[in-house]
Order: C-alpha cells, then structure tokens, then sequence
C-alpha cells in the first residue's frame, strides 16, 4: 500500500562555511490521509529541516521522500507551506491577491474561479473583512490565518506548516489551534506540523513523532493522540510522559 | 478543592454613573491637520526662501550679480513666451530620457546576469566598484573624441551616469529579499523569469525605485554639465547651454531664470512622478513608512 507521505531512511546535511552537519540520521515515517501529523522535539533535532525537505528545498542525502509514490525532488505546489514568519504573505498584493496568486500560476485557474475560490477560503479563517486590504494592516496571528487559507485553497496533498505559531503571543496562539482544528473538522485536510512545543503538539496531532536532537532520530511514535481528553487530565499526563522522554534521556551523551 | 473567584464590573455603568464618557476618537483642529501634512510645511519653505531672496537682492541692487526674483521670474515668463526656455528645455529633457532609459535597459540585463550567474555577480560587482566612484561628467572628453559633438556623446555620459546607480541598488534590493518569500515563490513553482518578475521585482521595489531615483538625478546633473562643456549640437542648444550663453551675454536674471528652470523640473519629476509611484506602490504594500 502506499502512504500518503512516505519518509524512507531520510539523512539530510547541510553545510556551514566550517562544516559539515548531519541534521536527521535515517529517519522514518509515514503519514495518511486526514492525519494531523506533528512532528515534535527540541531545537537541533532537525524537524524544520525535515519538513523543508517534505518541501521539496533540501534533497536527502540517504533515503527517499514520496508523495502518493511520487518521488519529491523540488519544491512544488501540491506541498503548500505555512512559515512561522509573518513576512511569507506578499506585501504588493491584498489579502485576497495573496490566496489567489499560487491558484493562478500553479493551479493555473482563471481569475475568476481563482478568485471565487479565494474569497471563500478567507470566508473560512474569518477574514472577509479584511480581503482587500494589503496585509501589513493585519496583524500577526491575522496573517498566519492568510496563510493557512492560502494554503487550503490550494487544495494540496499536504500542508506543511513550520511553527505557524511559534512568532504569536499566547492567548493568540490558543485561539490559532483551536481555529486550526475546527477548519480540520471542516475540510480534514492532511497537515504536517513541526513545533517545539508539547503542548501545542497534543492539542493539534493526532499522530506525533518524537526526535532527539544531534542527530534528529527519531525517538518514539505516539499514535492516537486524538482520544486522550484534555478534561480528566490526561493530556497533562501524556505531556508529562513525552517530556521525560525527551530530556530524561538515560543515555546522558544525547541530552542537550 | 479551591477555586479563583470571578467578579464582574459593569464598566459602562460606572461611567454613566459618573456622568463622564470615554473620549475614544478626538477629531484634529483644520490647523493641527494642515500642520501635519509635508506638503503645506515645504512649500512654507519655498516661501520664506523667495522671500528672502527678493528682500536680499533689493537691499544689494545688484542685478549684474544677484538680479531680484520678482526680475527672474519676469524674464522666466518672457523666456517662456517666446519659446526659448520652452525649446531648450525639451531638447535637454529629450536628450536626458533617452539617456536614462538607455542606462535603465543595461542596468536590467545587468543585473538579471548577475543575480543568474556567479560570474555575472563578479561582473556587475567589479564594474561598478570602478565606475560607480567616477562622475560620469570625466567621460565627456573622451565622449567627445569617439563620438563627436553631438547627441552621442552626450547619451554615452548620461548612460554611464544612470547605469551604475541603478544596477548597484536593484541587485542589493534583490539580494535582500527574504528567504521565506524566496521559498514561497518556489513553493508555487515559480523559476527564470516569472520568478524574477512575480517576486524579485516587486519584493526588491523599494530599493529599484531609490536606484531610479539617484539615477535620474544623477543624469539630470550629469546632462547640464555636459551642456555647459560644449553646448550646441547640431544648432539645438539644451538648458546648460542657455545658462552658459545668458551669462556670456551678461544677461543675469535670464542665468537665474535657466538655473530655476532645472530647480523646477527636477521638483516636478521627484515630486509628481517619482512620489505617485512610491504613493501607488511601496506606501500602500507598507514597505516604507
């Protein structure tokens, strides 16, 4: 059967002018359709690097990444990326030019089905309002929102979202995951998630892959993430249960 | 088990109860308006200069020297009417856009080899690392000999004085662009050309529309020097030429109504072409307060 996503044995590198770094050492993992899959662990362990990979902007130097089979070699409109950076929306267009803007040169749909199209996915984050002002007037969970429709509107096979909301203030943020989770309710896109936070990564995953740092390996899977409730206090316990598994290393080489 | 407790206030209600409300919006007197505005505070400027100007020049009673602006000005409108001015000024200003748009042409084609090849970069680096530092004006003997008095060598200088401004400021306004919006233009599968129109241009416009800008000045004075090194070509002399042959005739208000001439001009194109574009533009994206 294939995956939807399928990581198989991925090592990545990069180079700094003074050396080589090894970010993943044969990482493993395969997401499915409508999976809300977070991959979670503390800086250095390469998951930003591997979801830029996912994208299509590093090519593995071990293994292969497949889309539906299809082997990725470049970046390509059927992987939409979300950015933690606010500056990832185009600042010479409006709100709505920015979601229609990949739906033409990629999509390559005409203006007005571009832009029907758009308008209802800004429809969809709350942003009708503001579709037709240039985007430094919003604010910045606002442009995270413009991102997120832009990337749905695509209707990619995956969305791949870098810490969205790693730049947000907290109260911003909860209310960011909460709307994230209702338009997944609403369309069950499939969603590839990188964050550092293990709280963020239980509200939103339903799948997490857990990676120690220096290399990035990957450490544990935890499936069903989804069922755990966050009344009874079991989201707490399972957030404690991951932290120890990330820094109560018993090899104490690997530990930052 | 402890809880937090929660009391509600009615904030409306204790205002009301005051007999007060929140000013949230203020309106600013028509004055505090028009003081904020630059326009009106420039042109108080230019205001207080003429003035000062006139007042200084009837105390000296000078006008071999330093004629009155009330005097320049009425040579200017009679320079006008005759068609003098009007003729100098087209020639100069003919002159001056086939220059620019020259320059505005190479420094494109220069600046897309460089950001595509690494040995465009050194190109465009090396380049204007020695031209940039050289006043176009330099060229003009040179310009003369190959060239000949005429339109040529003048275009030659002007493209010279254009060229290395303009393609210095594009290529560090698209070495700037940030490396999120380059993965986003590749992210939507954007390359070659399309990339270079639909994201480096309009992410890099800020620092494209600084280089015009100092490229048109730059030509602008490069053009009037020029003028007043050889003047006439081919029987049509430009506005350096009508400075230099007024004062050749002693006729002062007339040197004041030429330099005035280019003031103005160069106002109007920094003022209504250059400040429309950056209202239309890089204002409204908020790419520059």
């Amino acid at each position: 059967m294939t995956h939807l996503l399928d990581v198989d044995g991925v090592t990545l590198r990069y180079k700094t002018p003074s050396s080589l770094i090894t970010a993943t050492d044969r990482v493993s993992f395969q997401v499915e359709t409508g999976d809300r899959f977070v991959l979670l662990g503390p800086s250095g362990c390469g998951k930003s690097t591997l979801l830029k990979a996912v994208g299509g902007y590093l090519t593995p130097e071990e293994g292969e990444i497949r889309i539906k089979g299809r082997t990725v070699k470049r970046p390509g409109a059927d992987r939409m990326m979300v950015f933690q950076e606010f500056d990832q929306l185009l600042p010479w267009k409006t709100v709505v030019e920015n979601v229609m803007f990949p739906l033409s040169v990629a999509r390559k749909l005409a203006r007005r089905e571009a832009e029907e199209k758009a308008r209802a996915y800004i429809e969809k984050v709350n942003l009708t309002k503001f579709a037709d002002s240039y985007t430094h007037t919003l604010s910045g969970g606002m442009k995270q929102r413009v991102a997120i429709a832009r990337g749905m509107a695509m209707e990619p096979d995956i969305l791949l979202m870098d810490e969205p909301f790693a730049a947000l203030d907290a109260l911003t943020r909860r209310h960011m995951q909460d709307e994230l989770l209702r338009l997944w309710e609403d369309t069950r896109f499939t969603v590839l998630f990188v964050t550092h936070s293990i709280a963020e990564a239980i509200r939103i995953g339903n799948r997490i892959l857990l990676l120690s740092p220096h290399p990035g390996q990957v450490k544990a899977e935890v499936n069903d993430v989804d069922r755990v409730s966050a009344e009874n206090g079991e989201a707490a316990e399972l957030e404690k249960r991951i932290h120890d598994l990330l820094f109560n290393d018993p090899h104490p080489e690997t530990t930052v | 088990m402890t809880q937090a407790t929660i009391t509600m206030r009615d904030v409306a209600g204790d205002r009301a109860a005051a007999g007060k409300r929140a000013v949230v919006v203020r309106e600013l007197g028509a004055l505090e308006r028009a003081w904020n505005n630059a326009f009106v505070r420039k042109t108080l400027i230019i205001i207080v200069l003429a003035v000062a100007w006139e007042v200084y020049a009837r105390i000296l009673d000078n006008p071999l020297t330093f004629p009155t602006l009330s005097e320049t000005i009425k040579t200017l409108i009679e320079r006008i009417g005759d068609g003098v001015l009007l003729t100098r000024a087209w020639t100069s200003i003919k002159v001056l856009l086939l220059g620019y748009f020259v320059g505005l042409v190479l420094a494109g084609l220069l600046t897309m080899l460089a950001i595509t090849t690494r040995i465009g970069t050194d190109f465009l680096e090396t380049m204007t690392a020695m031209f940039n530092p050289l006043p176009a004006i330099a060229l003009l003997p040179l310009a003369l000999i190959w060239f000949g008095l005429g339109t040529a060598s003048l275009v030659f200088t002007l493209v010279h004085s254009v060229l290395w401004a303009v393609a210095l400021n594009t290529h560090a306004g698209f070495l700037s662009v940030s490396h999120t919006l380059r993965m986003v233009g590749r992210n939507y599968e954007l390359t070659g050309f399309a990339y270079v129109r639909r994201i480096l241009v309009p992410a890099a416009f800020p620092s494209i529309l600084t280089g015009l800008k100092i490229g048109w000045a730059f030509a602008w004075r490069t053009l009037i020097a020029a003028e007043l090194v050889f003047g006439v070509a081919s029987g049509q002399g430009g506005l350096g030429w009508f400075i230099f042959e007024n004062r050749n005739l002693l006729d002062i208000p007339a040197v004041f109504a030429g330099l005035l001439t280019v003031i103005v001009i160069g106002l109007v194109v920094e003022n209504l072409v250059f400040r429309t574009i950056e209202k239309k533009t890089v204002r409204r994206w908020g790419m520059q307060g």
